[in-house]
């Protein structure tokens, strides 16, 4: 009996926990206002089937109570009733699936005018890399990495000479551009998040991996690592400013290329081995 | 009038082939120790699995606190943090309720509900246990060697797992996989037992038909393990090579920590793949035994027939296929083919259809019922609530696009602790107030059993459900601290606090359990053979517990199915499998 009381109260304080609570997602920053459109159904689709189940499950266990006297009905079986519940519930399942699916193939579907950068992780923090004036980005492979070229560059590259590079964990991107987020990993699995974006992707490495979003809001967000990665996991932290076209353009050309670093390394260590 | 199609007054041909006999144990210790008694071997399952269960819920509580208090506690550093984490995750899904569910209630009762007389290989049984044993022993004992047990998460992802950014990559990653490939080796052992005594030790008249959803449950998720189980068991012993032999099977070429490594080629994706295959299936290996008790448990304390059992049977199998083939959906961002995303979501999705009418054929099963709150039962309605709760939330990480922003965040965390944690935990207790009076011969406090389900149903709600809603705000897992991060407020840590306290408080509370278990050994009131009043095979017994060889004399002979529950005629509201037919019964 108290567990038919208890089961409408599980209901009452699940919906009211749900309407109350303050953690809900953060403000979207991204052009991925589908995800949450689709997450919304999906909690009004879902919300619904676990309130009508458990609260018909409270009233048969208020009403089918052992009482002296009572006794069960004996049913094995209402094929047409199971029928129609499979039905149903097949329904509700199309109705979750089929938006989720188109929203997928967006998802995978990089524009073609899309800005390709690159983000690089390794433990346990986030360098990045901007096609140059060529707006290619040179090749890189692990084996090319050493204290003057920690991303692994290929020297011989051409379309890696004027490479951007930005080691300081500050990614700048221009507002409303599709962005081609390509990734790439030196050590072990990384994640590229930023829960303002929606979208998240795994680096893997010895293979580039890539997401797409575009920027939609001014700001200063935060990018975490999303897939464990060792101790320091928590603190593989890096930051993406949106910013206006102008502004990004300013910060961009205040980059160094992968030339000049090249250079300001070998004249370094040349003062270096001077003094 | 009489029904030809029920021969009456003519005896049944004898349901044992005379030259079958049972090894006799002629010592305490081949009686009790190595005994090759699957009761016997159920309850050293269980104990070992219970025992080890523990242990994952004290370190549950090293996780909690850290949680709540970061930094407060000396001893927890990001390295006790992440060894707990992976340790209490491997011991539960593994080692915990894969066992208990498979070597503990397998064991005990798949003989005794399809009529046999123990399993049908008793000396490969044993041995199950005892390598399942030395693989658990293996498992803990890293926490005596330098550097302690791996800390990879217990999904164990190269390169991470066997490199030095990870604790317990010394020895800790070597005797994991070194106990899990025990562990499949010691299961597979059992898991043929359980299959092949489902198959060829039935009694006369127990058709398949006519099994209790639990051996159906637990014989469906026995098949699954023993195809899953191998994915496991090769990624496990490529790892192994690769971390001591320097081989590349998950190891591309990679530079860790300013240091160029030898690997090279090798795929950590691939590792991911063959972790799943095993990964998902497992979901399931845990969740249809579950299915199948729960089934049993809502009948026989609703006096009523499981409703649609046919159904129930048929979902059983669906979900145990396609269970085989979507566990892509635990790696869409993992980096793999996107086009993979499709398939996988379709197939996930699938599953949510036989699943759910399971969940209509318990619920329609208390419609004009006859319902006894008695402690198993409670624990069944609690697994309701709490699977339905976290089977929707698989709706949303199913789903591949609404997964993208929810992967990797305590949304996953608490979703499937409610739908793989707490649901069949809340089961196996279920089972054992149910099932025993007929192990021990004596009855549970129930006044004890329900101050404990009330606690437990209501404090892991309340610990599970605040959760989704920080991972919805978009807060990662397996972060040892979340430090200053502007999206997170500070309300996010007081719930922290607040689920910590009460995940510490339900942890106490289970002491209340082993009290009353221990306790009802001695003082328990007597139970008689069948205090349920049930009908399955188990309950007809001649000795209460069962003794060797399960049916003195002679076999039952089964003549209906399990659920003969308030049948119209019969002189009382359940008739045993074995009862002979009544005039005119047209029970299936």
């Amino acid at each position: 009996m108290s567990i038919a009381i208890a089961m409408v109260l599980v209901v009452v304080g699940s919906i009211l926990f749900h309407v109350l609570s303050p953690w809900r997602a953060t403000p979207i920053a991204s052009n991925w206002g589908f995800i949450d459109d689709t997450m919304g159904l999906t909690f009004l689709v879902t919300g619904a089937g676990f309130v009508a189940v458990i609260l018909f499950m409270a009233y048969c266990l208020y009403r089918f109570r052992h009482v002296p006297g009572r006794r069960a009905a004996y049913e094995p079986e209402n094929q047409k009733l199971e029928a129609w519940l499979g039905i149903v519930t097949t329904i509700a399942v199309i109705i979750l699936l089929a938006p989720g699916l188109l929203v997928w193939g967006q998802f995978i579907t990089v524009p073609k005018e899309a800005m390709v950068i690159e983000a690089v992780g390794v433990q346990w923090s986030w360098s990045f890399r901007l096609p140059g004036a060529d707006n290619q980005l040179g090749s890189s492979d692990v084996r090319y990495i050493d204290t003057t070229n920690s991303m692994g560059l290929s020297p011989a590259d051409p379309k890696g000479q004027d490479d951007l590079l930005i080691a300081s964990s500050e990614l700048h991107l221009p507002i409303g551009k599709p962005v081609k987020v390509l990734l790439r990993s030196i050590d072990v699995l990384h994640d590229f998040y930023v829960p303002e974006i929606r979208a998240k992707m795994d680096l893997v490495p010895g293979v580039v991996t890539y997401f797409w979003f575009t920027p939609t809001k001014i700001g200063e967000y935060e990018i975490l690592c999303a897939a464990y990665c060792g101790t320091g996991h928590p603190q593989m932290r890096g930051k993406m400013v949106i910013e206006s076209e102008a502004d990004f353009e300013t910060w961009r050309t205040a980059q160094q290329t992968f030339e000049q670093s090249r250079k300001s390394d070998a004249s370094r260590d040349k003062r270096a081995s001077a003094q | 009038m009489t029904d030809a199609s029920v021969p009456q007054n003519v005896a049944p041909p004898p349901a044992e082939v005379p030259d079958v006999d049972l090894y006799h144990a002629h010592s305490w210790i081949t009686k009790y120790v190595f005994s090759q008694d699957a009761k016997v071997i159920a309850i050293q399952y269980a104990g070992t699995a219970i025992t080890v269960g523990i242990l994952a819920l004290v370190l549950s509580w090293v996780i909690r606190l850290q949680l709540a208090f970061p930094g407060a506690i000396p001893f927890i550093d990001a390295n006790v943090y992440y060894q707990s984490v992976t340790m209490h995750g491997m011991i539960m899904v593994v080692y915990m309720l894969t066992a208990i569910f498979l070597g503990g209630f397998g064991n005990y009762l798949i003989p005794l509900m399809v009529g046999a007389r123990d399993m049908v290989f008793p000396y490969v049984n044993m041995l199950s246990y005892w390598v399942y044993l030395i693989a658990t022993l293996v498992l803990v004992s890293s926490y005596f060697f330098p550097g302690g047990p791996t800390g990879a998460g217990w999904t164990l992802y190269p390169p991470q797992s066997i490199l030095t950014g990870t604790p317990g990559h010394e020895y800790g990653i070597i005797l994991m996989l070194v106990s899990l490939i025990l562990f499949i080796v010691g299961f597979t052992m059992g898991g043929l037992n359980y299959v092949v005594t489902v198959l060829q030790a039935r009694t006369r008249g127990m058709t398949l038909m006519r099994m209790p959803l639990t051996v159906w449950g637990i014989f469906a998720a026995a098949v699954m393990a023993l195809l899953a189980f191998p994915g496991l068991f090769v990624a496990c012993l490529m790892l192994l090579l690769d971390r001591t032999l320097g081989t590349s099977f998950f190891m591309p070429s990679l530079v860790e920590l300013g240091e160029r490594k030898d690997y090279v080629g090798g795929s950590p994706i691939l590792f991911q793949h063959l972790f799943w295959f095993f990964g998902h299936p497992e979901v399931y290996i845990v969740a249809l035994p579950a299915f199948g008790i729960v089934s049993d448990l809502i009948s026989v304390h609703a006096r009523k027939n499981i409703f649609g059992y046919k159904m129930m049977v048929w979902a059983i199998i669906a979900i145990g296929v396609l269970s085989m083939v979507v566990w892509g959906h635990h790696m869409y961002i993992s980096g793999m083919d996107p086009w993979f995303g499709f398939f996988f979501a379709v197939t996930t999705l699938a599953i949510a259809v036989p699943t759910a009418l399971k969940v209509y054929n318990w619920v329609l099963t208390l419609w004009h019922a006859d319902i006894h709150f008695t402690t198993p039962m409670l624990f069944a309605l609690g697994f309701l609530v709490t699977f339905v709760n976290g089977g929707i939330t698989g709706l949303y990480l199913g789903n591949v696009i609404v997964d993208v922003p929810l992967s990797a965040t305590l949304f996953v965390v608490a979703h499937f602790h409610m739908v793989m944690g707490i649901a069949p935990v809340l089961v196996i207790f279920g089972a054992i107030y149910h099932w025993y009076p007929k192990i021990t011969g004596r009855m549970m406090d129930e006044r004890l059993g329900k101050i404990h389900f009330w606690i437990t149903f209501l404090g892991a709600y309340a610990i599970f459900f605040p959760m989704h809603y920080l991972g919805v705000l978009g807060m990662p897992r397996r972060f040892y601290e979340m430090g200053e991060t502007a999206f997170v407020p500070a309300s996010a840590a007081t719930l922290n606090i607040v689920i910590t306290v009460i995940a510490l408080a339900v942890g106490f509370a289970q002491s209340i359990f082993f009290y009353n278990l221990f306790k009802s050994l001695k003082y328990g009131a007597p139970a008689g053979g069948n205090p349920w009043r049930a009908a399955s095979l188990e309950w007809q017994t001649p000795e209460t517990p069962p003794g060797h060889g399960n049916w003195g004399q002679q076999l039952p002979v089964v003549y209906r199915w399990p659920y003969a529950y308030s049948v119209p005629g019969a002189p009382e509201d359940y008739l045993p499998q074995n009862a002979p037919p009544m005039r005119g019964e047209h029970s299936p």
